[in-house]
C-alpha cells in the first residue's frame, strides 16, 4: 500500500508569528518547523505501515525553500521518502490554489492513502483535506479522532459537537487526523542517521504542469484586507489567597463586574 | 437583492442557534434563503421564518443518504448553479468546513474560515477572523466565484425579523463519486444540561491542578450558570470528555468571563480563550503564564479556593 502524508512548514507558534506588508503570512523572519498537527497524521501513516507490513511512506509538502525541514522531520520520524513541491510562484497562494498543486504532486505519486492533519497550526483552516479529496475524485473522511485500514477499506471515528459518528470507505481515499489520534514519536538516533540516505525530490509547478498564472498571491481567491495586532493583554490584579481571602476578594471581583 | 444561502445548522429536525446567527448575516448581504437537509417540522418552519428566512430549501434525508458530507456539498452546488447567491454561508464546524471545502473547489470560489463577523461591504462580504492564538485580527474577501464562508458560533446576535419563509421543495441526485465513504453508525452525545460551550456567556474550566477532580469547577460553573471546560492535559487524562476542550485542537470560545483554574496558559490553550472579554485564573504557582493575561488572578489551591467562591456567589444570588 502506498500512504502520502501531506504536511506543512508553519511559524513556530512559540515564537513571534506577524503578517508582512502584503498581508501574508511572514515565513522567512521567524522561525519554522513541521506543523505539530502533522505528526499525527505521520504517525498513523506509520502505524498503518507496522501494522500492513508493505506500506511505504511518502510525505509531501508544497512550501519555501526552508520547508523541506518538514519533510526530514518526517523522514527522520519513519517516512520512506518525500516530496517538495518549490516554487516561487506559489508565495501567497490561497487554500484553493494550494490544494490544486497538492492534488496534482499525488497524482504524480503511488497513492492509495492520501493522509493529512486536522489542519496547520498557522492557516488552521482544516479544508485542504476536503479539497484535495474533491480535486482527485476520491472519497473523503476528515477529522478522525481514530483510524484503522482494513484490507481496502478505511474506519474512521469522528467526535462531533452532537454525535460520535463512525465512518467506512474503500480505498483510494483521503483521510485526516486529529491529535487524539495519540501522541507521535519522537525521531530516534538510527532514524535522523536513516534519514539522511532517504531520497527527497525537488518539484517545480512545471514539473506538475499547472499553470503558475493559477497561484500565488495575484490569483488569491480570497483577499486580506487588513490585519491588526491585537493590544496584548494586561495583567490585572493578582491576590494571593490565604485562610479563604482569595477567594473572597474574587467574589468581590465578580460582583464589581456585575456577573452576580 | 440576490439571495444568501444558509446552510441549516440542526440536531435531529431541531434548528440550532448558529443557524439564527448565520440567517442575521445573511440579512446585511441580501436575502436570507435557508437550505435545510433533513425532516423539515413546522417548529423548524417557524424558527427559520422568525429569524428571517425568506426561502426554505428542502432536501429530503433520504436523497443523501448514510454517505458522508459530499452530498451536501452536491446540494448546494446545484442551489448556488441555480439561485446565483450572493453568498453562501455555513457553519464553521468540522462538518461545516468540509461542505464548504468541497463547495469551494466544485464552484471554483474562494472560501473563507472561522469568520467571527461578517460585514456588508456593498453587498460584498467582509469577514473578521482571529488568528494566530488570538493575537491578530484579519479582515478579508472573497475575490473568486461565489463567496463561501464558515461562521462561528456567537459571530452576530441574532436578531428577529420575520421572513416569507416559502418553502421549497429540491429534488436532487447524488454522484456515484459522493456515496464512497458511509457512516456505519451516529451515537448522539449526552446533553450536560449547561449551557452550550461555544455559546455561554461565562466558562469554568479545569487542567492539570484539578488533579482529576472536577466537582469544584463544575459546581462554580453551576453556581454561575456557566459551561464547563478543560484543558488538553485534562482531557487526555481522561478526566473530562474531548468534546470539552479548549485550545487550538478544541474549541474556541469568547465569552464574557473565562475562569482558568489549575490551567497553565499553554499557547494552544490559550489559542482557544484568549479572546474572552474578562479572564479570571485560580493557580497556586504564581509564575504561571496565564497571570499574564487575567484581569483578576488568585494564587492558590483551587480545591480550597473554588468551593468557598461557589459557597459565597450561591449566598450573594439567594
Ligand atoms: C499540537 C498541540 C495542540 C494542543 N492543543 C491544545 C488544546 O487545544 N488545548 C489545551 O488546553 N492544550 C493543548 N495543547 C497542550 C498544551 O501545550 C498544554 O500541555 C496544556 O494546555 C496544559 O494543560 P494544563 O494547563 O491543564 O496543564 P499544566 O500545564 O500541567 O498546568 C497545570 C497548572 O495547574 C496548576 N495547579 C496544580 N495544582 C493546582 C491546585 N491544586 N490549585 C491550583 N492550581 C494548581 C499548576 O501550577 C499549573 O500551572 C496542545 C499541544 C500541542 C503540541
Amino acid at each position: 500500500m502506498n500512504i502520502v502524508v501531506c504536511v506543512k512548514y508553519v511559524p513556530d507558534a512559540t515564537g513571534d508569528r506577524r503578517f508582512e506588508a502584503d498581508n501574508t503570512v511572514d515565513r522567512v523572519g521567524v522561525d519554522g518547523l513541521l506543523s505539530e498537527l502533522d505528526e499525527y497524521a505521520i504517525e498513523q501513516a506509520l502505524q498503518i505501515k507496522e501494522k500492513t507490513g508493505d506500506a511505504e511512506v511518502t510525505v509531501l509538502t508544497v512550501g519555501p525553500e526552508g520547508a523541506v525541514d518538514a519533510v526530514r522531520k518526517a523522514l527522520q520520524m519513519g517516512a520512506d521518502k518525500g516530496v517538495h513541491v518549490s516554487d516561487e510562484a506559489i508565495a501567497g497562494s490561497c487554500a484553493l490554489s494550494t490544494s490544486l498543486v497538492l492534488a496534482e504532486a499525488i497524482k504524480k505519486i503511488d497513492h492509495d492513502l492520501v493522509m493529512f492533519g486536522m489542519g496547520s497550526t498557522d492557516g488552521a483552516m482544516g479544508v485542504l483535506p476536503a479539497m484535495v479529496s474533491e480535486r482527485l475524485g476520491v472519497p473523503g473522511m476528515t477529522f478522525g479522532s481514530a483510524i484503522e485500514v482494513d484490507g481496502d477499506k478505511v474506519k474512521i471515528r469522528r467526535d462531533g459537537d452532537t454525535a460520535t459518528v463512525t465512518a467506512e470507505g474503500k480505498l483510494p481515499l483521503v483521510a485526516s487526523v486529529t491529535d487524539q489520534t495519540g501522541e507521535a514519536r519522537y525521531p530516534s538516533f538510527k532514524g535522523i542517521m536513516a534519514a539522511k540516505k532517504k531520497p527527497v525530490e525537488t518539484w517545480s509547478l512545471s514539473d506538475l504542469g499547472v499553470d503558475a498564472g493559477l497561484v500565488g498571491l495575484d490569483a488569491a481567491s480570497t483577499t486580506v484586507e487588513n490585519t491588526e495586532a491585537r493590544p496584548p493583554r494586561t495583567a490585572g490584579e493578582i491576590v494571593t489567597d490565604e485562610d479563604g481571602s482569595g477567594a473572597k476578594a474574587l467574589v468581590d471581583f465578580l460582583a464589581s463586574k456585575k456577573f452576580i | 437583492m440576490s439571495e444568501v444561502l444558509v446552510l441549516v445548522d440542526h440536531v435531529g429536525g431541531s434548528v440550532r442557534k448558529t443557524t439564527n446567527e448565520m440567517l442575521t448575516i445573511a440579512r446585511r448581504l441580501g436575502e436570507p434563503s435557508a437550505v435545510f437537509i433533513g425532516q423539515l417540522s413546522d417548529d423548524a418552519t417557524a424558527a427559520l421564518k422568525q429569524y428571517g428566512a425568506e426561502k426554505i430549501y428542502v432536501i429530503d434525508p433520504n436523497a443523501v443518504g448514510p454517505y458522508l458530507v459530499t452530498p451536501k456539498a452536491e446540494v448546494l452546488a446545484q442551489l448556488v448553479e441555480q439561485a446565483s447567491p450572493a453568498a453562501v454561508l455555513m457553519s464553521s464546524s468540522a462538518e461545516g468546513k468540509e461542505v464548504g471545502a468541497r463547495l469551494a473547489v466544485k464552484t471554483d470560489s474562494g472560501m473563507i474560515t472561522d469568520a467571527v463577523d461578517v460585514e456588508s461591504d456593498g453587498g460584498t462580504p467582509v469577514a473578521t477572523q482571529s488568528v494566530f492564538a488570538g493575537s491578530y485580527t484579519v479582515k478579508s474577501k472573497v475575490s473568486k466565484g461565489t463567496p463561501i464562508i464558515a461562521v462561528k458560533p456567537n459571530s452576530a446576535t441574532p436578531e428577529a425579523v420575520d421572513g416569507a419563509g416559502t418553502v421549497e421543495q429540491v429534488s436532487i441526485t447524488i454522484s456515484d463519486a459522493a456515496k464512497g465513504a458511509q457512516m456505519t453508525g451516529v451515537e448522539p452525545k449526552k446533553a450536560s444540561g449547561r449551557p452550550e460551550l461555544t455559546e455561554a456567556a461565562i466558562v469554568v474550566a479545569g487542567g492539570r491542578g484539578t488533579g482529576g477532580n472536577f466537582e469544584p469547577v463544575e459546581q462554580l460553573a453551576d453556581s454561575l450558570g456557566a459551561a464547563v471546560g478543560a484543558s488538553r492535559a485534562a482531557v487526555d487524562s481522561g478526566w473530562y470528555p474531548h468534546t470539552f476542550q479548549i485550545g487550538q485542537t478544541g474549541k474556541v470560545v469568547s465569552p464574557q468571563l473565562y475562569v482558568a483554574t489549575g490551567i497553565s496558559g499553554a499557547i494552544q490553550h490559550r489559542a482557544g480563550m484568549q479572546t474572552s472579554k474578562t479572564i479570571i485564573a485560580v493557580n497556586k504557582d504564581e509564575e504561571a503564564p496565564i497571570f499574564e493575561l487575567v484581569d483578576f488572578g488568585v494564587v492558590g489551591d483551587l480545591h480550597s479556593v473554588l468551593p468557598t467562591v461557589t459557597e459565597e456567589v450561591t449566598k450573594r444570588k439567594g
